[in-house]
C-alpha cells in the first residue's frame, strides 16, 4: 500500500512525459491524484505495518502531513487543468506537469521516510523538482527567481546533509550499533554522543530552515512565490514547506530523546521561529506585490510553527492542528491569487482593485482566505493559534507569547488594508482587455479548501482529532 | 600506516585545490580542479576500507558522477554561453586566498577540539572537510558569475562528502546512491538554468539579477 502513493505519482510523471498532447496531459493530474487521496484515506483507517526493514512507515505525524498535502494537490490539480488548458493554451506544460507528480512522489515519500537518510534524499527530490515548476513562466523574472532558489535551495539541503553525516557520525563515535533509521536512533538517543549531536542539530536546523523560509534564511521564498503561477505558489507553501517541517520535527523528536538539557535546541528554534514572525511582519506593511505579501504571510507561519515546537506542551497539538489549517488555507489564497493576477494582468497591489465586482468568486475567496489566515472565528487557524498562545503563558515564555501576539498583531494590520484595497471600490476603468476570466474549475478547488479549513475549525471529525493528539503525545516523548 | 600516510596526502592536495580554485577566476581550469577533486574522493574509500562490492560500487559511483558527469555538465554549460572566466568578483582574489588560509587555519582549530572516533584519530579528514566547505562558501559568496557559483558549491558540497567517506561503512548505499544522484540532477538543473540566464540576459553576471526585490 505505501508503495503503491510513491509509484502511482511516478508512474503518472511517467506518462506525463510521454504523452504528446499538451491538451490532454494536464487530465493525468486529478486522476493522480484523486487515487493518491483515496490511497491516504485507506492507509488513514487501516494503517499498514512498516515496510522494508522499518524504513518506511506512516507514523501519526507523517499522516497529518500527508493527509495535508494529497489534499492540497488534488485541489491545485484540479485548478490545474483549467489552468493549463484554457488560460495558458499557449504555453507547453509537459515539464510542469512531470514535475508536479514526481514532486508529489517526492513529498510523500518524505512524509512516509522513518530513516533520516532516506528523508534527506526524499526532500532533496522535491527542492529539485520544484525548480521546473517556479520556472514555467520563462521570462527573466522568473529565471531570477529559480536561480536563487536552486542556488539557496541546494546549499541549505547540503547543509543538512552534513547534519545527517554528524548525526550517523554521534552513533560511531558513542560505539553503538545503529543506524539513522529513526526507531533505533530513538532508543540509543541518550547514549549518542552529545557533541557531534548538537552539532548535528545546528546544522539540520539550518539546513530545513532554509527549506521552512526562517528569517534569515528565507530571502529565496519571496521571489519564487511571487514569480512561480499561483498553483505551484500554493505548493510551496503548503507542500513543501510542511515536508521540511516533518523533517525539523524528526529532528526534533530525536532531540528530546537524547534528553539532556533542552534549553540548547528550544532556545535556537524559539530565536529562529520568533525573528522570521518579526521580520514576516515588517516586510508584509505596504508590500506592493500581493503573492510577495502571501510569500511573508508562509514565513510568518513556518516561524509561528517552530516557535509552537520550541513550547513545547500544550503547544505541539496547537501547531499540529496549524500546520493542516496552513498548508489548506495557503492553497485557497494562492490559488485565488493566481486568478486575479491572470484577470488584472497584474500582481501589483496598486493595479488589482475592486476584485469583489470583478471577480466575485475569487474576491471573495481571497478576503476569506485572508481572514482564515490571520484566526478569525472559526478558521482552523484560530483554533491552533489559540492553542499555541494559551501554551506559551501556560509554559511561562511570557517575552515569546507577547512578542508572538505582537507579530500577529502587525500582520493583521498590515494585510488588511493590502486584502481590502484589492477586493473593495471599483475596478479600474483602463483595464486591458483579456480573455482571462474565473472558470468554475479555478473557483472550486480553493473554495473547497477555505471551507475546509473553516469547516475543520468548528468540529474537527474524531479521528483526525486522534491523530492530532497521537502526534503530540509522540513529541511529548510518549508513546502513540 | 601506509594508508593513513597515502589518504592524508591526498587531502592535503584537495586542499592545495582549493586555493587554486580561490585564486583562479578561469572557468575552464576551475571545472578541471573540481573534476580532480572529485577523482581524489573517489579514489580515498578504496584506501581506508578493505574491498567489498558496497566499496567498489560506491568508487564507480564518486568517479562517474564527481568526476566525469558532473564536470562535464559544467564545461558543456560554459561552452554554450561561451563565458571565459570571472570578470570582477566582488572580493579580490588575493582578498580571498587570504580569507582562504585564515578558513583552512580556523578548520584545523576548530578540528581539533572535536571528538572523533579512536579509529579516525590523527586523519586529516576532518580539517579537510571544514576546510573545503568554509572554501565553498567563500566561493558562493564572493563570486558573480553563475557558473563560478555553481563551482562554489560543488566545492562545498565536496568539503562535505569528505565527512561522509568515514561514514562509508555505516551508510547504507540506498542513501549514498541518493546524495550523488541529487547532485547529478541539481546540477543539469542548474547548467539548463544557466543557458537560459545567458540567453535572457547575454551575460552570466548574477548580480544583474535585481529585478526581483523590496521596493
Amino acid at each position: 500500500m505505501l508503495h503503491a502513493l510513491i509509484l502511482i505519482p511516478l508512474v503518472g510523471a511517467l506518462i506525463a512525459g510521454l504523452l504528446s498532447d499538451d491538451q490532454r496531459r494536464p487530465l493525468l493530474l486529478p486522476l493522480v491524484a484523486l487515487l493518491h487521496t483515496g490511497l491516504t484515506l485507506a492507509e488513514l483507517w487501516h494503517p499498514s505495518g512498516p515496510a522494508h526493514g522499518g524504513w518506511v512507515q506512516l507514523d501519526p505525524l507523517g499522516s497529518i502531513v500527508l493527509l495535508t498535502i494529497s489534499l492540497l494537490f488534488l485541489g491545485c490539480s484540479v485548478y490545474a487543468v483549467s489552468y493549463l488548458r484554457h488560460d495558458r493554451p499557449e504555453r507547453p506544460n509537459r515539464f510542469l506537469c512531470l514535475s508536479l507528480l514526481s514532486c508529489l512522489a517526492a513529498m510523500t515519500l518524505v512524509c512516509i521516510s522513518q530513516h533520516l537518510g532516506l528523508l534527506w534524499v526524499a526532500v532533496a527530490v522535491a527542492t529539485v523538482s520544484m525548480a521546473p515548476q517556479i520556472y514555467y513562466n520563462t521570462n527573466a523574472r522568473s529565471i531570477e527567481a529559480t536561480w536563487k532558489y536552486l542556488l539557496i535551495g541546494s546549499v541549505g539541503i547540503a547543509l543538512a546533509l552534513l547534519g545527517v553525516y554528524f548525526l550517523a557520525y554521534a552513533t560511531l563515535v558513542a560505539g553503538v550499533d545503529a543506524t539513522l533509521q529513526l526507531e533505533s536512533l530513538l532508543e540509543v538517543a541518550p547514549k549518542l554522543d552529545q557533541g557531534w549531536l548538537r552539532l548535528g542539530f545546528v546544522f539540520l536546523l539550518v539546513g530545513f530552515g532554509v527549506k521552512l523560509g526562517l528569517a534569515p534564511l528565507h530571502t529565496w521564498k519571496p521571489d519564487a512565490y511571487g514569480e512561480a503561477p499561483g498553483l505551484v505558489g500554493a505548493l510551496l507553501a503548503g507542500g513543501l514547506t510542511n515536508c521540511a517541517l516533518l523533517a525539523l520535527i524528526r529532528v526534533y523528536q530525536l532531540m528530546l530523546a537524547a534528553g539532556g538539557d533542552d534549553r540548547l535546541y528550544r532556545v535556537p528554534m524559539m530565536v529562529l521561529g520568533l525573528f522570521s514572525m518579526l521580520v514576516a511582519a515588517v516586510f508584509l506593511v505596504r508590500q506592493a506585490d500581493f503573492k510577495r505579501m502571501l510569500a511573508y504571510s508562509s514565513v510568518e507561519h513556518m516561524g509561528l510553527m517552530v516557535l509552537a515546537l520550541a513550547i513545547g506542551k500544550g503547544a505541539l497539538a496547537g501547531m499540529l492542528l496549524h500546520l493542516i489549517g496552513n498548508g489548506l488555507a495557503k492553497g485557497a489564497l494562492f490559488l485565488s491569487s493566481g486568478t486575479l493576477h491572470r484577470v488584472y494582468g497584474s500582481k501589483s497591489t496598486l493595479g488589482v482593485q475592486g476584485a469583489l465586482r470583478r471577480v466575485p468568486w475569487s474576491g471573495s475567496i481571497l478576503l476569506g482566505g485572508f481572514l482564515a489566515v490571520t484566526a478569525f472565528p472559526p478558521s482552523l487557524l484560530f483554533l491552533s493559534e489559540f492553542t499555541i498562545i494559551t501554551a506559551a503563558f501556560r509554559q511561562g515564555s511570557w517575552v515569546a507569547a507577547v512578542l508572538l501576539l505582537l507579530a500577529l498583531a502587525v500582520v493583521f494590520l498590515g494585510m488588511a488594508p493590502i486584502v481590502l484595497g484589492m477586493v473593495l471600490g471599483d475596478p479600474p476603468s483602463r483595464l486591458p482587455s483579456t480573455s482571462q476570466r474565473e472558470r468554475l474549475l479555478t473557483v472550486l478547488p480553493p473554495l473547497v479548501l477555505l471551507l475546509l479549513v473553516v469547516v475543520l475549525g468548528v468540529c474537527l471529525p474524531p479521528p483526525l482529532a486522534d491523530l492530532v493528539h497521537q502526534g503530540a503525545a509522540l513529541l511529548r516523548g510518549g508513546c502513540p | 600506516m601506509t594508508a593513513i600516510f597515502l589518504t592524508d596526502q591526498l587531502l592535503i592536495v584537495v586542499m592545495l585545490l582549493n586555493f587554486v580554485l580561490l585564486g583562479t577566476g578561469r572557468h575552464q581550469l576551475s571545472v578541471r580542479l573540481v573534476a580532480a577533486q572529485g577523482v581524489m574522493l573517489g579514489l580515498l574509500p578504496g584506501i581506508l576500507v578493505p574491498f567489498s562490492w558496497h566499496l567498489a560500487l560506491i568508487t564507480v559511483g564518486i568517479l562517474l558522477v564527481k568526476g566525469g558527469l558532473v564536470p562535464w555538465l559544467i564545461a558543456q554549460a560554459i561552452k554554450r554561453s561561451e563565458a571565459k572566466q570571472e570578470l570582477q568578483p566582488h572580493l579580490g582574489f588575493g582578498a580571498t586566498l587570504v580569507l582562504g588560509a585564515i578558513c583552512t587555519a580556523l578548520a584545523f582549530w576548530f578540528a581539533a577540539r572535536l571528538p572523533l572516533a579512536a579509529t579516525h584519530h590523527g586523519h586529516l579528514f576532518l580539517p579537510a572537510s571544514i576546510a573545503t566547505l568554509l572554501a565553498g562558501c567563500l566561493l558562493l559568496t564572493t563570486r558573480r558569475k553563475a557558473i563560478s557559483q555553481v563551482l562554489g558549491y560543488l566545492v562545498l558540497e565536496n568539503g562535505i562528502f569528505i565527512f561522509g567517506l568515514l561514514l562509508t561503512e555505516a551508510m547504507p548505499v540506498m542513501v549514498e546512491a541518493g546524495v550523488l544522484l541529487d547532485l547529478l540532477v541539481g546540477t543539469f538543473v542548474m547548467g539548463i538554468v544557466i543557458k537560459h540566464i545567458s540567453r535572457e540576459f547575454s551575460s552570466l553576471d548574477t548580480s544583474r539579477l535585481t529585478a526581483l526585490r523590496e521596493r
